[in-house]
């Protein structure tokens, strides 16, 4: 067997495939954020909440209704999203003419209110939620035991980023949504209602924070700070990627992934450092980020 | 839109005067329960200790012995600094005579450090540090329930013995994993046994799937989780996942409660092995107060945490009692420390020069779902360590108040 | 005053007048009666947060920059003078690459004037790597980008050997003045704390004023146009930002001799939400706005504690309805109903 750097190729291909499962929920994350930025400009900060909030959903479902994990993945980016629709009409429609700052600070706002909630309501200790059974085992590949759900991860958070990857940049209402991101007023002009998609936008782009939850919660455990730590991580890879385009925040969201797999075989030590490491970097080289447009 | 904004003002003003104003109390026994009512140990800590402390004045009977004791509680939030301003003022302004429990190490030495300079008495249950009956010991603190010492002890020499004589460590990158590590791996050592590596990971990390791997690759009998909180059940939760236990390895959790077992479900906790100072479901004693405290706390179960403030609090108050006064925080020690303790939860037991209290510390193992009765039936015993073996031999501790 | 009708997060130009020196005096006057009346140690942890806020204030309020990573400069500093304090300096030798460079400094804890310098000048520094970097980017990214960095080193400090890990560095010595005067006394630590804040409070209350002030606010209403003009945004914008960065360092090395420790809290997101919301409250961009918020935020907190995770809520309430109907904060709304700037 060949050693590499005196690492085994076992361990090698081990972690990069551990690192793409971590980047699948980097990239559904910042492919909501994108979305979300594109059309509002707003940061959402409530996304980590809104993740967790999916997860939650995904648990009351099963302990209250009896609903699997399979009604949970529809279920709950729904339910979440709906509350994310709430929010944009009662608060964030207000702030659209102010400075955007005044977005982040409000999100920001109503993550803490969120996680206190859920936190006074259900301790910390987390909740657990079982894999469902048709994912439940797992196949030795010959150089790790790969779970089945965690290759159902990958596949999902895959699709889920091509499925609106293709909805934005291929079809008749993602060209909608594309003009309204550079002209409001003319696309309003035109008969679209702009208020209505910027409200719809919001709800999808919390929907994708909150199936991103859902996919969690059979490995994490379902917690009130489950979000809060991520959605840092999660901004640092918005920065590397740039918002400007969405197979962009995609693309890095995966990569950064495998890089912070990668750290984790070669300098364990800085692997919670690397990711805002690289975000340095680029910024020095290519302050508007890997695929973002300069401003 | 006006009228908001004047009301909202006002009502920011009133609330900056009052928070000048101070209470003043005296003769008055005053128990602060300083704990996490927000954050990782809420639930084995929290609003639990509260309430075991006050189910432990009520069963005092403190009124008919002609003592004033109020109980009040704060929220430390797990940082240092918030536990020590709060600790300073309780002892300052508020008039606090005791502080009990305060889960999270780095708090519980903090607060350590403020009672002894006010001369004040503080009872840890909730914290695990061995440093506070060894370097940074102190004359006005009681060590109560359970310590890294002791759970490395139990745990490493009751698997060492049945055979799990391979190690490898998977341990939270900060002081508490590192002393957890380093106590566990000389039991470990000491007793035959080898470590084949260790892993450190960050604390509060959401996947552990590649230290796992790294485990898995090592071949190591037993996985020791020198971690706690959030990080030993997710670290549970995917090892489950990753077929780890169905391979053949065990999981060794060196700090578990049950609160993090409920949370887990025996489906992925089985067969988990850990010690602990106390379980409910050990005699009729613990199990009446388990009832009393279920019903008061959201249905949680006690921890060995809230039975230790339990027994704690009852102790400090028989000395309060005795002397018939709480102003001197260091002869309320000594006169704790002088008195054998008793009570219902922990029988009887010794408190040690060092603030070290003495009792028998259990090993358990988590039931297989079908050997489970009912809830929070989680538990089964292997073995009893016996008080003199359960703890650091009191001159190995480097405390200075043991004398030679 | 946060002018709402455009929406900007930012004050107005202010003329100096008469009513803020009465304004100050009536600060000034309650600070000085306040400790024989309120707990010490609370009013000086509130004086520490009120300086952090006018540094954060600085930044947002006059040169229109919001940082959301305003922790790292105070928890650095905090460690770095907690550190010194206690254990004092040694450094045997430095390595850089492969080259070693003998040094053999070894120099006793420091008093505590030095150790708070010391800590205020690393903060310093750290403020010029991390506004070189984060001025690159405007608005949000900023936000986010100063976000990531205080992360950065809040994962540094968690794993680092010298800052004690979750404990902190405690049992930090609060020793004696220039070598004479006992800090040990609450009231004599008190007035010692009042004259930090004071120096910062004046040092900020004068760069506003002055001519890099107003070139700040022109690049801040208009960058383009300063840049035009002849003046250089970034170069601007970096001496504001290292300057709010130091003060917050200052802020945090003072907390951290008062509380005799310096521990995660200080670096960690939380507290520079926290900033956020003593600023936003007390009204973004006034001069007295930020020590009024520190002190409600933290007479809040007081008040909260027992309460657990209410502390979150309450304080996330805080910051939706100032963002929704309260955007001058307190200070600000008080100027518009005394009609003077504040």
């Amino acid at each position: 067997m060949i050693e590499l750097l005196g690492i085994s190729p076992q361990a090698l291909f081990g972690q990069l495939l551990i690192g793409l499962i971590n980047g699948s929920f980097y990239a559904i994350l910042s492919l909501g954020l994108a979305v979300i930025f594109g059309l509002l400009n707003i940061i959402n900060f409530t996304h980590g909440a809104q993740y967790m909030m999916g997860a939650f959903c995904a648990w009351f479902l099963l302990q209250y209704a009896g609903l699997s994990y399979w009604w949970a993945l529809i279920l709950a980016p729904l339910a979440v999203g709906i509350t994310g629709i709430v929010i944009e009409r009662l608060f964030l429609k207000q702030l659209y003419k102010l400075d955007h700052l005044y977005g982040l600070l409000l999100t920001f706002g109503i993550a803490l209110i969120v996680e206190g909630l859920f936190r006074n309501e259900f301790g910390s200790s987390g909740q657990p939620y079982r894999i469902p059974g048709e994912l439940t085992g797992g196949n030795n590949l010959g150089f790790m035991f790969l779970p089945n759900y965690r290759a159902w991860v990958v596949l999902a958070s895959l699709g889920v980023c091509l499925a609106t990857w293709y909805v934005i940049e291929r079809t008749k209402l993602g060209s909608y949504l594309r003009a309204a991101t550079e002209n409001p007023a003319l696309v309003q002009a035109f008969g679209v209602n702009v208020p209505r998609m910027i409200t719809l936008t919001y709800g999808f782009g919390v929907a994708l924070a909150a199936f991103a939850g859902v996919l969690a919660a059979p490995i994490y455990q379902v917690s009130p700070q489950m979000g809060s730590n991520l959605i840092i991580v999660v901004f640092a890879v918005v920065v590397i990627g740039g918002m400007g385009s969405i197979m962009g925040s995609i693309v890095t969201g995966f990569a950064l992934g495998v890089i912070e797999g990668l750290t984790k075989v070669f300098y364990p030590e800085a692997s919670n450092t690397v990711i805002f490491v690289i975000m340095a970097i680029v910024l020095l080289i290519k302050p508007a980020g890997l695929f973002g447009r300069a401003h | 839109m006006k009228f908001t904004r004047i009301f909202t003002l006002a009502a920011v003003v009133a609330l900056c005067a009052g928070a000048a104003s101070a209470q003043n109390t005296d003769g008055v026994v005053k128990i602060g329960i300083l704990t996490d009512m927000s954050s990782l140990y809420t639930d084995l800590a929290g609003s639990g200790s509260v309430l075991a402390a006050r189910l432990a004045v009520e069963d005092f009977k403190a009124a008919e012995k002609g003592l004033k004791v109020e109980v009040i509680s704060a929220d430390h939030q797990n940082k240092p600094d918030v536990g020590s301003s709060v600790a300073r003022q309780w002892f300052d302004v508020d008039k606090v005579d005791v502080i009990v429990d305060t889960p999270n190490s780095g708090v519980a030495l903090a607060v350590n450090q403020v009672t002894k300079e006010k001369n004040k008495v503080f009872l840890v249950s909730g914290a695990a540090a061995s440093d506070l009956t060894g370097p940074q010991c102190s004359s006005n603190t009681i060590h109560w329930t359970y310590d890294t010492w002791a759970l490395a002890n139990g745990t490493g020499n009751a698997i060492v013995k049945t055979g799990g004589d391979s190690w490898f460590f998977l341990t939270a990158d900060y002081a508490f994993g590192l002393a957890l590590e380093r106590d566990t791996e000389a039991v470990v050592l000491k007793n035959g046994g080898k470590v084949l590596g260790k892993v450190r990971h960050p604390l509060n990390t959401a996947d552990f799937s590649s230290f796992l791997l790294q485990a898995q690759a090592s071949k190591a009998k037993i996985i020791g989780l020198a971690n706690a909180g959030g990080d030993t059940t997710n670290s549970i939760k995917q090892a489950a996942e990753f077929g780890i236990v169905k391979g053949g390895q065990s999981l060794a959790g060196l700090l578990v409660f049950l609160t993090d077992v409920h949370g887990l479900g025996l489906e992925t906790a089985q067969g988990l092995i850990m010690t602990e100072a106390w379980y409910w479901d050990m005699n009729d004693n613990n199990r009446a107060f388990a009832k009393r405290m279920a019903a008061g706390n959201k249905g949680i179960y006690p921890t060995m945490v809230h039975a230790g403030v339990y027994s704690a609090v009852t102790h400090y108050l028989k000395a309060v009692e005795a002397l018939k006064s709480d102003a001197d925080g260091s002869a309320v020690v000594a006169k704790m420390k002088a008195t054998p303790t008793d009570d219902p939860l922990f029988g009887k037991g010794t408190i040690r020069q060092d603030g070290r209290k003495i009792h028998d510390m259990y090993l358990f193992e988590v039931k297989k779902p079908s050997e489970s009765k009912g809830p929070w039936d989680y538990y089964k015993l292997r073995a009893t360590i016996p008080a003199d073996q359960a703890f650091r031999p009191v001159n190995a501790g480097n405390c200075p108040l043991v004398k030679g | 005053m946060v002018d709402v009708t455009s929406g900007r997060l930012t004050a107005p130009v202010v003329v100096v007048a008469r009513h803020q020196y009465i304004a100050f005096a009536v600060m000034m006057a309650f600070f000085v009666v306040a400790p024989f009346f309120v707990y010490p140690i609370f009013l000086m942890k509130a004086l520490c947060f009120a300086l952090f806020a006018c540094a954060f204030n600085l930044l947002i309020g006059y040169a229109g920059l919001l940082s959301f990573g305003h922790a790292m400069f105070m928890g650095s500093a905090s460690y770095a003078a907690a550190y010194v304090a206690k254990e004092g300096l040694s450094i045997e030798s430095l390595r850089i690459l492969s080259i070693t460079i003998p040094i053999h400094l070894h120099l006793p804890p420091f008093p505590p004037e030095l150790a708070i310098l010391f800590g205020t000048a690393c903060s310093g520094v750290l403020g010029i790597v991390a506004g070189k970097l984060a001025i690159k980017r405007q608005g949000i990214y900023f936000a986010m980008i100063t976000l990531a960095l205080a992360q950065m080193i809040y994962f540094f400090c968690l794993q680092a050997k010298f800052t004690g890990g979750e404990d902190g560095i405690q049992k930090v010595p609060r020793g004696h003045l220039f070598g004479t005067i006992d800090l040990g006394n609450d009231l004599t630590l008190y007035f010692f704390v009042l004259a930090v804040f004071l120096f910062g409070f004046l040092l900020i209350y004068r760069t506003i004023h002055s001519p890099f002030g107003q070139v700040l606010k022109a690049i801040r209403e208009n960058e383009p146009r300063a840049v035009s003009l002849g003046y250089r945004a970034d170069h601007y914008k970096l001496i504001a930002f290292v300057l709010s960065a130091t003060l917050a360092g200052l802020a945090g090395a003072t907390k951290a001799i008062v509380f005799q420790l310096a521990s995660l809290t200080d670096v960690n997101w939380p507290m520079s939400g926290e900033v956020v919301l003593m600023t936003l409250l007390g009204g973004l961009g006034t001069v007295f706005g930020p020590v009024a918020g520190a002190f409600i935020v933290i007479s809040l907190e007081n008040y909260l504690a027992q309460l657990g995770a209410w502390v979150t809520i309450v304080q996330g309430i805080i910051f939706v309805v100032c963002v929704l109907t309260f955007r001058r904060g307190v200070i600000g709304e008080l100027g518009r109903i005394l009609k003077k700037s504040l």
